[in-house]
């Protein structure tokens, strides 16, 4: 990426103006004088064209990134440092919101809730990623359907899905406890009880999103070079082999993508929950069993109408995610460094 | 993006007995549970919730369709849906393509941090703007309106990267300057030369956002209620949260509303979906 970047900016169209190609043409020998005039305003118009442009081109961006992406993250931040109630007058009160948090049970059972489901979700569901497209990268019959089933899931939408699977995990008539129940296991219960139904939540989310992944690795793995792997096959390495030591390193920088791409997923996991919960999702089960913290900035901000904490709890999670993605560059620099 | 694909495909060695087994369960675990969608919403809501639960359709299904349709508006919600995620996909398609030829072909002061930025917004969660943009849309009555949900979508930071990834391989400078020679000026080179050299990728970005959109939750089910005026995610929400006491093969009915229409698109164009994702990611 960096050498095309700069390969552009060399070639890119040089600041002067070209002789204006229409206006040439027209022009009779005698008559320069009065065209200069028109011809000095086309040069500066075409100069401010070329300036202004860019700008124009990526405002639309920038400014709904301003309007909804920036202020209210700035105005979340300030709320978070106030006491504020609906449609009350916010009432200056520190880092009070923050220090209570860590003195909350429910927001540490959240936090730990967000990332045992975040674990049980992106970690199975990338490695499986990781077969299907090994599997999907084979000469087959039916490619194309099996490329398109296995990303029907995508199609489906978070509260489909979910209610979906919320029927075929029901513990008393679910068609999956009737299934363990054909190769000799107890009903499990799905709802109640919080391993289980963190399990369950984390299928829906491992349905949804393996199929997606696998097809970014497919892609990836179609433009690793043919001749490394002749070059292992001549040294008499395996398939396995293979797999373990040309593909996974060749395809590292979209690996380490779509553990970013989960990894904020999984932060902000809020659909799932609730909707598996039903009628006590917002609490993420009857016991907060499964209420991870953006279902808690939720019931702090719209059932509670404790805004300020519900700003805090949002504030902490981006927090998170940046010291996450800190931690990533500086290992990443690190390994770096002890390779080259 | 397609030959790239063909090319490639070609040397991989042929697939045996097991990788076919392997498959065909991922195919499986992937579709039954859409064709179990189907089976639910086409008996009664007594048969959905009694051991053992069907496995083969019922009778039931224009019964709870018509149900779904009149008694909990599924129609209206289906109505919103399509006019938000076209909306959204038409704007984004069109905003982040002027971005990604800004950010790919023309030199700017500031270009490379300008498009870091773009890049790092894609991280900050939605959840760090829901309560102040939901201070404002009850200050403006917008609450249960469309707008609320369509215009902090109108444009993608995803977006933005995509037709840059795209444009910065797939046109050449030559064509710029040659417009620029005959004297055109920078909308005029849009739409003569990006757009016509952009559809490829505009039309998978279209249906990336499209998917997106429709299946969007976290802010239209704050802004939106499932009694107002509610998308179908909205609409599904109020029904599993039990809003209408109504059975559960209807709530699965609304959830097959929701789903058929974008598995519809999934089947006719599937092939250029999955070329859209697998490109956007090689090239990122």
């Amino acid at each position: 990426m960096a050498t095309s970047v700069r390969a552009r900016n060399g070639g890119s169209p040089s600041p002067d103006p070209p002789p204006d190609a229409p206006s040439a043409r027209s022009r009779r020998p005698g008559d320069r004088r009065p065209d200069s005039g028109a011809s000095a305003l086309r040069r500066r118009l075409y100069r401010w064209d070329l300036k202004a442009t860019p700008y124009a081109f990526i405002a639309p961006f920038f400014l709904t990134f301003a309007a909804f992406g920036l202020f209210p993250l700035l105005y979340t931040g300030w709320l978070s440092l106030h006491r504020v109630e609906l449609g009350g007058e916010p009432e200056w009160r520190g880092l009070e919101n923050y220090t209570g948090l860590a003195d909350s049970e429910f927001f540490r059972n959240a936090l730990v809730n967000t990332f045992t489901i975040g674990v049980i979700s992106t970690v199975p569901q990338l490695l499986m990623a990781l077969g299907l497209a090994h599997l999907l990268n084979y000469r087959l019959r039916g490619r194309g359907f099996f490329r398109v089933a296995v990303l029907a899931p995508y199609a489906t939408s978070i509260a489909a899905a979910t209610l979906v699977f919320a029927q075929l995990f029901n513990t008393d008539y679910g068609l999956i406890n009737s299934a363990l129940g054909l190769v000799g296991f107890d009903p499990v219960d799905w709802e109640s009880s919080k391993w289980p139904a963190q399990i369950a939540i984390s299928v829906i989310v491992t349905w949804r999103w393996t199929g997606y992944n696998a097809l970014i690795y497919l892609a990836a793995m179609q433009a690793v070079p043919q001749d490394l792997y002749e070059a292992a096959a001549l040294d008499g390495a395996s398939r396995w082999r293979q797999f373990l030591s040309v593909t996974i390193p060749s395809i590292r920088p979209t690996i380490l993508f779509t553990i970013i791409v989960s990894t904020i997923g999984a932060t902000q996991l809020f659909g799932e929950p609730m909707l598996y919960g039903g009628s006590v999702g917002i609490s993420g089960g009857s016991g907060n069993q499964f209420q991870t913290l953006s279902l808690l900035m939720y019931e702090k901000g719209w059932v509670t109408g404790a805004l300020g904490q519900a700003s805090a709890i949002a504030w902490v999670m981006l927090l998170l995610l940046l010291v996450g993605g800190a931690q990533t560059l500086v290992s990443r620099a690190n390994r770096k460094k002890q390779e080259g | 993006m397609r030959t790239r694909f063909r090319q490639t495909a070609g040397r991989q060695h042929h697939a045996g007995p097991l990788t076919y087994v392997l498959l065909g369960l991922a195919a499986l675990v992937s579709l039954f549970p859409l064709y179990w969608n189907l089976v639910a919403a086409s008996h009664t809501g007594e048969r959905v919730v009694t051991a053992p639960a069907p496995l083969l359709p019922g009778p039931r299904l224009l019964d709870n369709l018509s149900f779904a349709w009149n008694q909990v508006d599924m129609g209206e919600a289906l109505v919103n849906t399509t006019v938000v995620a076209s909306l959204v996909a038409l704007s984004t398609v069109l905003f982040s393509t002027l971005a990604g030829f800004a950010f790919a072909k023309l030199p700017f002061k500031g270009r490379g941090a300008l498009l870091t930025l773009v890049v790092a917004t894609m991280t900050i969660p939605p959840q760090l703007s829901v309560i102040p943009l939901y201070r404002i849309i009850t200050d403006l009555g917008w609450v249960d309106q469309l707008q609320s949900v369509v215009l902090p979508s109108l444009v993608a930071a995803f977006g933005v990267f995509f037709m840059r990834q795209y444009l910065i391989e797939a046109l050449p400078v030559e064509l710029i300057e040659a417009a620029r020679m005959d004297g055109a000026h920078s909308l005029r080179i849009v739409w003569h030369v990006v757009f016509p050299v952009a559809r490829p990728a505009m039309a998978v970005l279209g249906m990336l956002v499209f998917v997106q959109a429709w299946n969007d939750f976290f802010w239209p089910f704050i802004a939106l209620t499932p009694d107002g005026n509610p998308t179908l995610q909205v609409a599904l929400a109020g029904l599993g949260a039990g809003n209408h006491s109504v059975d559960q093969a209807v709530v699965l009915t609304g959830a097959l509303i929701s789903t058929v229409p974008l598995l519809l698109v999934f089947a006719l164009l599937g092939k250029h979906i999955v070329g859209g994702i697998t490109a956007g990611a090689v090239k990122s």
